[in-house]
């Protein structure tokens, strides 16, 4: 005997980003999918994101049934995710207020019969696929009987079966509801998807996990969700594949100087991590980049926190560079915006809803850090590593801020973020005989060669300049240390040079002595021989005879002293 | 004047059920008995079966069934279940 088998459990998408790819594609067809958690988890958000997914983008109508909150509550919640309910409700959602009025009187059992009944008939009516049944528990509770609540239960999940819809019942757990019935409503449904409201360190996260799915594989972690501002969407945990396309093509940092110690700019699509301490001109940086992207035609996205953007552009002016011509043209987008609140992984919500709004070629977070400072939860962290991941698949060059004192290996592997940069640019104070002068270097740059010098950066009026590193005497000198040390160069130098130009001088001088000496002993020696000539001739004439006599007697005399 | 006052006075009802579901039954008859001992000298009840006509319940508000409306005298009134709590039905019917 063969036992027939079940036929496979097809997959309704609910259009909520990260729950269909936990399990395998979405909610099972046909079947009963139950929506537990406490108050303000999301189940209502959760359920009405995916009849109006279904609606758009599967074109399968639905039933909504609220036995909690009327249907003008529910359209101005839908109406704060952009949902335009009033449009789908012509066509594609029927929305049945299932309230009781209070004043209603209850004088024994009922059912769902007549609902089911009414629900049914609309169903046929508009071809609906998906029906969600939210807040069951208040109708059912007036029935004060968990045998006649489990009955209804049953005739729900019978009915949807029936007919072939897909299903969500959503479930309110409450500190003072008894297990034991929760247990039941497990057992009875297909899947069991159960949200969480937790609170660490003054922080909110929610949290989605799937506790069972009948016939299916699926991840039973629990996964942080977050509310973003198109819907509630699940941040996915599960190992992503790293296989962004990656680029060759180099861009320029604003900075020509900079360009060049790194062989040709920024790579495309990477992650630039500028840090330092404040002051540094991290955020001229930034400018710089975004007024270089601009000026390239390419849609700019600068995200600031705690700074207005009119403050920005200002101060950024006032080093020559010039934003607000940008940000009229529409090419860049000043998003200037406070950390609210501790929850970041909303934060990261929010700017991704941004980057899908402008869809910027390059991005400018300044800080990351306000972000990173926070990312002690592993949600997070997640967060934060999801969106830099999304931001990298689209091929996005990112230039984040991050405040830093020093080079600490620490605190920057907590942060994460320093692992996730392709370039990490340090800018630091260098203070030299009381003087503090702003030093670039660059840390690392994974791709790319890049000059291992220190530089000095220089804001002036004019702009922005990065002077060559002078390294002098085993150290790198900057501001008025250089400018001294050069002076200090300059006049030893010169000093040189009049040494010797002075002793030249005095060489010549000597030597025109000494020549000049040579003329008057040469003189003397000429007069001197004139003399003794004159001498000779008078005394030739005069005294010849005695001469004569004189040079015998002389002649003798040395004869006779010869001898 | 008397025919008004009598027509004020006369306790019309709505019964909405569902086809024979048990529960849909049980009201009919527990409807039906109570009008006939407390309401023998004046009433009207009557009975909707929501599968046949789901438009007038819908347009009733009726979301569970059984439920029986109280029509007239104002204030109109709303009890849902099979009516086997006589008190309770009693209480939402009264007249005065």
């Amino acid at each position: 005997m063969k036992k027939p088998t079940p036929p496979a459990v097809t997959k309704v998408p609910t259009g909520i980003q990260g729950f269909d790819e936990i399990t395998g594609g979405g909610m099972p067809r046909g079947r009963t999918t139950l929506v537990m958690g406490g108050a303000g988890c999301g189940k209502t958000v959760f359920a009405l994101q995916m009849l109006v997914n279904g609606a758009r983008r599967s074109k399968e109508a639905g039933l909504f049934v609220a036995f909690e909150e009327s249907s003008k509550q529910i359209m101005a919640n839908a109406a704060t995710f952009g949902w335009d309910l009033p449009e789908l409700i012509k066509k594609k959602v029927f929305f049945l207020d299932a309230r009781l009025s209070p004043e209603v009187v209850k004088a024994g059992e009922f059912d769902l019969v007549g609902l089911l009944t009414l629900l049914g008939a609309k169903a046929k009516e508009i071809h609906a696929k998906r029906v969600v049944f939210d807040g069951i528990d208040v109708l059912l509770g007036l029935l004060d009987d968990p045998i006649a609540e489990r009955r209804e239960l049953y005739r729900i999940r019978d009915w949807l079966l029936e007919m072939g819809l897909t299903g969500i019942i959503t479930q309110k757990v409450g500190a003072s509801t008894s297990d034991e019935r929760y247990g039941f409503m497990q057992f009875m449904v297909d899947c069991v998807v159960v949200l969480r409201h937790q609170v660490l360190d003054g922080a909110a996260f929610r949290n989605l996990r799937v506790v069972k799915y009948r016939g299916s594989g699926f991840s039973s972690d629990e996964f942080p969700i977050t509310l973003t501002a198109d819907g509630l969407h699940l941040v996915n945990r599960s190992p992503i594949e790293l296989a962004y396309e990656v680029s060759d093509e180099r861009i320029s940092s604003g900075l020509p100087r900079l360009d060049e110690m790194m062989h040709g700019g920024y790579h495309r699509g990477s992650n630039v991590l500028i840090s330092g301490a404040p002051g540094t001109a991290k955020s001229t940086l930034c400018g710089l980049f975004a007024a270089a992207a601009c000026e390239r035609g390419e849609r700019t996205l600068y995200v600031s926190f705690d700074e207005g953007a009119a403050q920005i552009v200002r101060n950024l002016r006032s080093v020559g560079i010039h934003l607000a011509e940008h940000v009229k043209s529409g090419l860049l987008e000043m998003y200037s915006t406070r950390t609210r609140g501790p929850n970041v992984a909303d934060q990261f919500s929010d700017l991704r809803a941004r980057v899908r709004a402008h869809r910027p070629r390059c991005l400018v977070i300044d800080p990351l850090s306000v972000l990173s400072a926070k990312i002690a939860h592993f949600a997070a962290a997640d967060a934060a590593q999801q969106f830099l991941d999304l931001l990298k698949r689209d091929g996005i060059t990112v230039v984040n801020t991050s405040l830093m004192e020093g080079l600490s290996t620490d605190e920057t592997t907590t942060t994460g973020i320093s692992t996730i940069a392709d370039t990490w640019i340090h800018l630091s104070y260098v203070v030299q005989d009381g003087e503090r002068n702003r030093a670039l270097a660059i840390v690392e740059s994974r791709g790319t060669g890049h000059s291992n010098m220190v530089r000095e950066l220089t804001l002036t009026d004019e702009g922005v300049t990065l002077s060559d590193a002078f390294v002098a005497q085993g150290k790198v000198l900057m501001g008025l240390a250089r400018w001294e040390w050069e002076q200090g160069a300059r006049a030893t130098e010169q000093s040189a040079l009049v040494a010797a130009e002075l002793r030249r001088v005095q060489l010549q001088l000597a030597q025109a002595e000494a020549s000049a000496r040579l003329q008057v002993v040469q003189k003397e020696i000429a007069t001197r021989g004139a003399e003794l000539e004159i001498l000779e001739l008078a005394a030739r004439k005069t005294a010849a005879p005695i001469i004569k006599r004189a040079r015998g007697a002389t002649r003798r005399r040395t004869a006779g002293a010869a001898r | 004047m008397r025919k008004t006052r009598a027509h004020q006075g006369l306790l019309r009802l709505r019964l909405y059920v569902a086809g024979n579901a048990p529960n849909s039954l049980r009201a009919i008859a527990n409807a039906k008995a109570i009008c006939g001992e407390h309401f023998a000298s004046g009433h009207e009840l009557e009975i909707v079966d929501l599968l046949e006509h789901p438009r007038r319940a819908l347009a009733d508000g009726v979301i569970v069934t059984p439920t029986l409306l109280k029509l007239s005298p104002p204030p109109v009134e709303r009890v849902i279940g099979n009516l086997s709590d006589t008190n309770q039905v009693l209480l939402a019917l009264a007249t005065k």
